[in-house]
């Protein structure tokens, strides 16, 4: 079953149209992979996903219920998380309370618990942190760096705290943009392990960008190609990249 | 001499106090601020008692600009509300001062809120103007709402009691003072253990990015704001309380630009920079002054060029601060007390 489709997703600035009728659906457990050239509007899908932009057309569904209209908070709760293409971590905070940060809307302290602390507010943190600890930190080799504080790290690291972030999100579905973009071989082959890792072990759906084809063969279940605004394919990966419009757009002109 | 101990637990972790030295510290200066009213002169308990209403209201106008990133240039209104809605209520309705503690909070965090509500839409220069306005428009009415305020003349309250107990001098007020600015200071400590700080930290870093992670902006804003008020109306209960007059001309935009100032030079999003803050801010005039007292007293005519030398050098000390010390004297102190930690052992 499809845990999030997009229909007829249509959207627009001002003149500039930058989606005309995108529309997929991705199935529970997938990695779904989108990809494209560069001002495909690849981000723009994440971004209505996500309910950062509002389309001015089409549907967005998730678990089977209309999420369009909902303010991007409420559908972080529902289970939606994300990691951007240009890391947007709080730099003035360490990598645990960014971590920690995720979690926000499946905690309840309030403005007064959490000024009195004592108590309820004291044991949720307790809870958090281990956690924290145990399912992520352990998880994705960052024990050593979690007292630091973000803006030291380099950009590889920065790349997988956010990835820690959107884990601790609990999520149902990760939307990740370009996770391996500016990584070396060895980042990207830790972070491809990763993101197979949390489908497999966590069961989590994924919906990827990426401009590494060969992450992109290696991990995903089904490709959709975006190229000015419009989907052009979708498949498997070998259907895709055996798709003679692909071959045209994208796979042609050789990137990276 | 000790070196980073290994915290066996995550609560033991996660504590304020994280180790034995630190404790100790804190027991310390306890102390100290116990034994000094004793100690002490009515001058430095009189300055005293002025740098702890202070703490409490920076402590507020920290979480809202420091913490939260929402620049107010109203800060000094809500503490003049707080004072107001104490004087009103004390003189008018005669309620006891322990009630009308936590009521000028109330009183000045509802305005605040009503402030803040454009926030969700404005941001940086325009939310700037936007409590600049606050600022003019509440000083108009402390002035021009005669049949409320007593306009110009202001409005004069008793001595506090609590239980009977009259605090009616420097020395005993202290006793107010220093309570309060343990509790605001370890409630505000708290709440940057929790999600809601936390909250407060991402939107000033990323607003867009916090919605996204699950953060509801509006509601978290009027939080920053409703905090942040209701810390300044504290405080200007506190002071009212303990001048005994309050009046318009206590609460100008310079005064909120003197609490934007304590915030910069303590450590922004800081609660100890907000102590640091409000302690450099409220002494270092009265140290110039004395400085300059005691110059006066060689050459006598030196009093009348002197005096205005006095605000340009407090300018120029705290343009010095933030060039060589962007991050405040919090920053400064974590770096003092690195040194200490890992002597004699320096890298
Ligand atoms: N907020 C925005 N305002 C105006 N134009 C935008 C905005 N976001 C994206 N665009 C435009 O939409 C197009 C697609 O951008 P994007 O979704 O970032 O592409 P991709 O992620 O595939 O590289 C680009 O031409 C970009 O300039
Ligand atoms: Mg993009």
């Amino acid at each position: 079953m499809a845990i999030l489709s997009v229909e007829d997703l249509s959207l627009s600035f001002g003149g500039l149209k930058v989606l005309s009728e995108v529309g997929f659906a991705v199935e529970d457990g997938d990695i779904f992979a989108i990809i494209g050239p560069n001002g495909a509007g690849k981000t723009s899908i994440l971004n209505c996903i996500g309910g950062f932009y509002r389309p001015q057309k089409g549907k967005v569904i998730f678990e089977g219920s209309d999420i369009t209209r909902r303010s991007p908070d409420r559908r972080a709760a529902l289970g939606l998380a994300r990691t951007f293409q240009n890391i947007a971590l709080y730099r003035g905070m360490t990598v645990l309370d960014n971590i920690k940060l995720g979690a926000h809307a499946h905690l309840h302290t309030g403005l007064l618990k959490g000024l009195l602390y004592w108590g309820p507010a004291a044991r949720e943190e307790m809870a958090l942190r281990q956690e924290v600890e145990e399912d992520i930190i352990d998880f994705l080799e960052i024990e050593a760096i979690r007292k630091l504080p973000v803006a030291s790290l380099a950009y590889g690291l920065q790349k997988r705290v956010e990835l820690a972030r959107a884990l601790a999100m609990r999520p149902k579905v990760l939307l990740m943009d370009e996770p391996v973009a500016g990584m070396n071989a060895e980042e990207t082959e830790d972070m491809a392990r990763f993101i197979l890792d949390i489908k497999e072990e966590r069961g989590i759906t994924i919906v990827i960008i990426e401009h590494d084809m060969n992450v992109i063969m290696d991990i995903s279940d089904r490709v959709s190609v975006i190229n000015f605004g419009q989907k052009i394919a979708e498949g498997t990966p070998d259907e895709v990249q055996a798709h003679p419009e692909v071959i045209k757009a994208y796979l042609g002109e050789k990137r990276d | 001499m000790r070196i980073g101990d290994y915290k066996v637990s995550y609560g033991a972790d996660e504590a304020v106090f994280r180790t034995g030295t630190v404790r100790v510290w804190m027991i310390v200066l306890f102390l100290a601020m116990a034994v000094f009213p004793f100690w002490a002169g009515d001058y430095l308990l009189y300055m005293a008692n002025l740098t702890g209403i202070a703490i409490v209201a920076a402590v507020g106008l920290n979480i809202l600009t420091g913490a939260a990133g929402q620049i107010s240039l109203g800060h000094a209104a809500f503490v003049g509300i707080g004072a107001y809605t104490s004087a009103i209520l004390i003189t008018k309705l005669g309620l006891p001062f322990i009630i009308c503690l936590p009521l000028s909070g109330l009183s000045a965090a509802l305005f605040g809120v009503i402030v803040g509500a454009p926030s969700m839409r404005m941001k940086g220069l325009y939310l700037c103007i936007a409590t600049l306005a606050a600022q003019v428009i509440f000083e108009y009415l402390f002035k021009n709402w005669e049949s409320l305020t007593g306009g110009i003349r202001g409005i004069n309250v008793p001595a506090p009691t609590i239980f009977g107990f009259e605090f009616n001098n420097e020395f005993r007020f202290y006793f107010i003072t220093v309570p309060v600015v343990i509790i605001v200071v370890t409630a505000a400590r708290n709440l940057f253990r929790t999600r809601v700080g936390r909250a407060f930290i991402a939107i000033r870093d990323r607003d867009f990015s916090a919605q996204l992670m699950g953060i509801n902006l509006f509601r978290y804003k009027l939080y920053a704001f409703a905090l942040s008020s209701f810390l300044a109306g504290v405080a200007g209960c506190l002071w009212v309380n303990f001048i005994k007059i309050v009046t318009p001309e206590h609460f100008p935009l310079h005064e909120s630009i003197r609490y934007l100032a304590m915030i910069i030079v303590g450590g922004l999003g800081s609660v100890l920079g907000s102590i640091f803050g409000a302690i450099f801010m409220t002494i270092i005039p009265e140290v110039l002054k004395s400085m300059l007292n005691i110059v006066s007293a060689f050459s006598p005519d030196a009093m009348a060029y002197l005096s205005p030398l006095q605000t340009v050098v407090f300018g120029l000390l705290i343009v010095v601060f933030l060039v060589f010390e962007p991050h405040g004297l919090a920053e400064m102190w974590r770096r003092v007390k690195d040194y200490f930690r890992l002597w004699p052992f320096e890298h």
